[in-house]
């Protein structure tokens, strides 16, 4: 129909309208700018913060291994680190050069001598990380360095140009925070234990929540009763998606610890708590999964003479399975950015070695970041920044899983 | 069809064999724990982790776990019992509380070995974009406080604070509002800072220091109570959050422990209390007043079950950590008096109890 002959009454409402349908898709448009925007930002500041991570200064450092030390590394180093400096004499000057390079290469030596037996001359050529505030300074563009004076004294910053004219400082991709656990010494924390930690307690997380969320989504589903019992228990578990999740961990603390004497501090306790938490979300979700089922499908499997239990299982489950993946993931997720539940069973807490099992001591990726961030010294700012953003790749891998597994189990009617 | 079914069945057998682990598992590690368990304070926590790691790295024994429950929880978690699913040792920024004494003792905790480790100062700082400022106790209560005497004369009549800028308490602070940036009542810095500087100022009025015979607990809700017409403002238990808002905002002054002072002495200058600097030096020799003591607390009963316990407490008391020249001071620790540390590192080795 052409426009011209439309009343004009007609026409001023159609623009009106169509005025109207524009500045709503505006409004969408601005409020996802809006969003990205701050997202933007987010990722941005960590990224620009965390990125230093990824490279830092090391020297390779030439030790006397002398007999009469024994085994006394922290001698050794320190002597010959002193003796690089012949006009430190004096106590206070020592104590300012000790400070510069990283308190772990007495361990770093120990290691070294444990594998490899000393050559015959005596020396040993060990690449040592610098102490936080000296890498930091040496990483720092010459002509910016003015603003380390007051966390490096005017001896310090000539003693580290020094060494740096000397062609002893290496840049090097910075393997430590990848292959640590965690120190309180900045320069050699790494994320390893955590991230391990936090693998662990996914896997528990998973194997409890998963099969008894869908288990218990399932009877409710497709055999249970719908009386009064029935709308009492539902209402009950999307009352128990809207817990503060340290409820979880107050429950984890007196029944798992408490009860049943599940070690603390463990991926296993950790995974249990995270569970209990997740379980509710995945209900929920393998609920609105099955539901979303043909019916057809399953009186047809009916009419052929399949059992209910055949039903679900050969029809309604698979048919449900992308959205039960979802579910779980959404689910999983939450629970791996959770640090509040694992305060009250001993996961925020300083481990040292990487875990080697459901039982051995162990944190987790938020906890690390919340510890780090916590820590006065300079260095673990970096380091948490870099953390944060290998827990979003952590996450990113998860999410990446339930689409693969989503495309897998996909089916079309 | 078959295919799909897979992942169910399996899920639901790795489940089921999950939860047969986890209370097979359970029941062996109680029995071997091996590894020492430090709980408490999360001011101390850098001091324990440092020990720890080191401890760990140079002796054979497992790196103890150390977590940061906070002096309270770590003292509850502690008092529970004896045995292996409690922890060893127990940090606090505080001394124990009889009230936890007897709560031990209730659970059989009733050997306890008291370990002083040092102090930890606590300063108001403020941006070096600005100048440092020179306040006592008192000037800091009248500023910080809910209630003060009428004009700030000895016995007057009680108020609600009427200070607005540093310069209406005292002509010689700076003519900016008042705006301090402080921890949460939940954290055991707060209960220090007001326990000692609060109280400190608030006492410094006779009138109000014969309150603390008469009505003990009214001297202490008008000592204790912190303003809540925004001139103060909890900013959350993470420190590093304090310094940021002190970089942003230069008229502001923060309270937090020490060390995170000395890690930023680049951007931020603490303010003489007393005419004192809140220097290493100052809080090490006591003339700055602001400081607590830091300890924690070892559980007798469990020394020679838990290997490398009593280790432990040697490393924690060897000169290389917590002397004057050891790592803890180089992580933030202000040392006990040399003569003092001597004997308490004896006292510690030899596990001697604490008597109640």
């Amino acid at each position: 129909m052409n426009s011209a002959v439309l009343p004009q009454r007609i026409r001023t409402r159609l623009r009106r309208r169509h005025a109207a349908e524009k500045r709503f898709r505006c409004y969408g448009v601005v409020a996802l700018c809006f969003a990205l925007a701050f997202l933007f930002v987010l990722l941005a500041t960590i990224i620009i913060n965390g990125a230093g991570v990824l490279i830092h200064k090391r020297m390779l450092f030439e030790v006397v291994v002398s007999e009469h030390h024994g085994d006394r590394y922290g001698a050794m180093i320190k002597d010959s680190w002193k003796a690089q400096f012949p006009e430190v004499t004096e106590r206070r000057q020592r104590r300012a050069l000790y400070g510069l390079i990283s308190r772990d290469a007495e361990f770093l030596l120990r290691e070294r001598l444990a594998d490899v037996p000393v050559p015959d001359n005596g020396i040993v050529v060990l690449s040592v990380p610098f102490s936080s505030d000296a890498g930091e300074f040496l990483e720092t563009d010459p002509d910016k360095r003015d603003s380390f004076s007051k966390r490096l004294s005017t001896e310090q910053r000539g003693w580290l140009e020094r060494i740096e004219a000397g062609g002893k400082v290496e840049t090097v991709f910075n393997s430590d925070f990848f292959l640590n656990a965690d120190s309180r010494e900045p320069e050699v924390a790494g994320i390893l234990g955590a991230l391990i930690g936090s693998m662990l307690t996914m896997c528990v997380t998973f194997l409890f929540s998963f099969p008894v969320g869908v288990m218990a989504a399932v009877y409710l589903e497709e055999f249970a009763a719908k009386g009064r019992l029935f709308r009492f228990i539902e209402v009950n578990i999307n009352n128990l998606a809207a817990v503060p999740s340290i409820v979880f961990g107050l429950l984890g603390l007196a029944v798992f610890i408490g009860l049943f004497g599940v070690p603390r501090s463990t991926p296993l306790v950790g995974g249990l708590v995270l569970g209990l938490m997740t379980l509710p979300t995945i209900i929920i979700a393998t609920r609105a999964a099955l539901q979303a089922v043909p019916s057809s499908l399953r009186y047809a499997a009916l009419a052929l003479g399949a059992t209910p239990m055949q039903a679900v299982l050969h029809q309604g489950l698979p048919s449900a399975m992308p959205g039960i993946f979802t579910g779980a993931i959404i689910g999983m997720a939450q629970a791996l950015g959770e640090t509040a539940p694992l305060l009250m069973i001993g996961m925020v807490a300083f481990v040292a070695d990487i875990p080697d099992g459901f039982t051995s001591a162990s944190t987790a990726l938020p906890v690390q970041v919340f510890l780090w961030a916590d820590s006065p010294e300079r260095g673990f700012v970096e380091k948490t920044s870099a953390a944060i953003l290998v827990l979003l790749a952590f996450l990113a891998v998860m999410n990446s899983a339930a689409i693969y597994l989503r495309k897998k189990f996909e089916l079309k009617w | 069809m078959k295919n799909s079914l897979f992942p169910t069945k399996w899920a639901v057998a790795s489940g089921f064999a999950l939860i047969v682990l986890a209370g097979f598992d359970a029941g062996e590690s109680l029995a071997e724990r091996g590894r020492i368990h430090i709980v408490g304070s999360s001011t101390v926590f850098p001091f324990s982790a440092a020990v720890s790691e080191y401890f760990g790295k140079s002796s054979d024994f497992p790196t103890p776990l150390v977590e940061s429950t906070g002096s309270g929880g770590g003292l509850k978690l502690f008092c529970a019992g004896a045995g292996e699913s409690h922890p060893d040792i127990t940090n606090a920024s505080r001394r124990i509380k009889s009230s936890e004494v007897e709560a031990c003792a209730k659970n059989g905790v009733d050997k306890v070995t008291e370990v002083k480790i040092g102090f930890d100062g606590i300063v108001l700082a403020n941006s070096r974009e600005s100048s440092t400022i020179n306040v006592t106790l008192r000037q800091i209560w009248l500023a910080l406080a809910k209630e003060v005497p009428e004009g700030g004369v000895d016995g007057a009549n009680l108020v609600a604070n009427p200070y607005k800028n540093w310069s209406d308490i005292d002509s010689s602070l700076p003519n900016v509002a008042i705006e301090v940036l402080g921890p949460p009542p939940t954290s055991g810095t707060r209960d220090a800072f007001v326990e000692i500087a609060m109280e400190g100022g608030c006492k410094s009025f006779d009138s109000i220091k014969a309150m603390s015979k008469s009505d003990k607990n009214a001297y202490k809700t008008l000592c204790h109570t912190v303003r809540e017409d925004g001139a103060w403002i909890d900013a959350g238990e993470n420190d590093n959050l304090i310094v940021q808002k002190l970089l942003s905002n230069p008229e502001a002054f923060g309270v937090f422990g020490f060390s995170f002072l000395d890690q930023n002495q680049d951007r931020l200058h603490g303010s003489y209390v007393g005419g004192v600097e809140p220097s290493f030096e100052n809080i090490a020799s006591g003339d700055y007043s602001v400081s607590r003591s830091l300890f924690f607390y070892v559980k007798n009963a469990h020394v020679d079950i838990v290997p490398g316990l009593r280790e432990y407490v040697s490393a924690f008391t060897d000169e290389d950590a917590w002397g004057e020249e050891g790592y803890l001071v180089d992580k933030g620790l202000i040392p006990l008096p040399e003569e003092e540390r001597e004997a308490m590192g004896k006292q510690a080795r030899a596990l001697k109890p604490m008597s109640f």
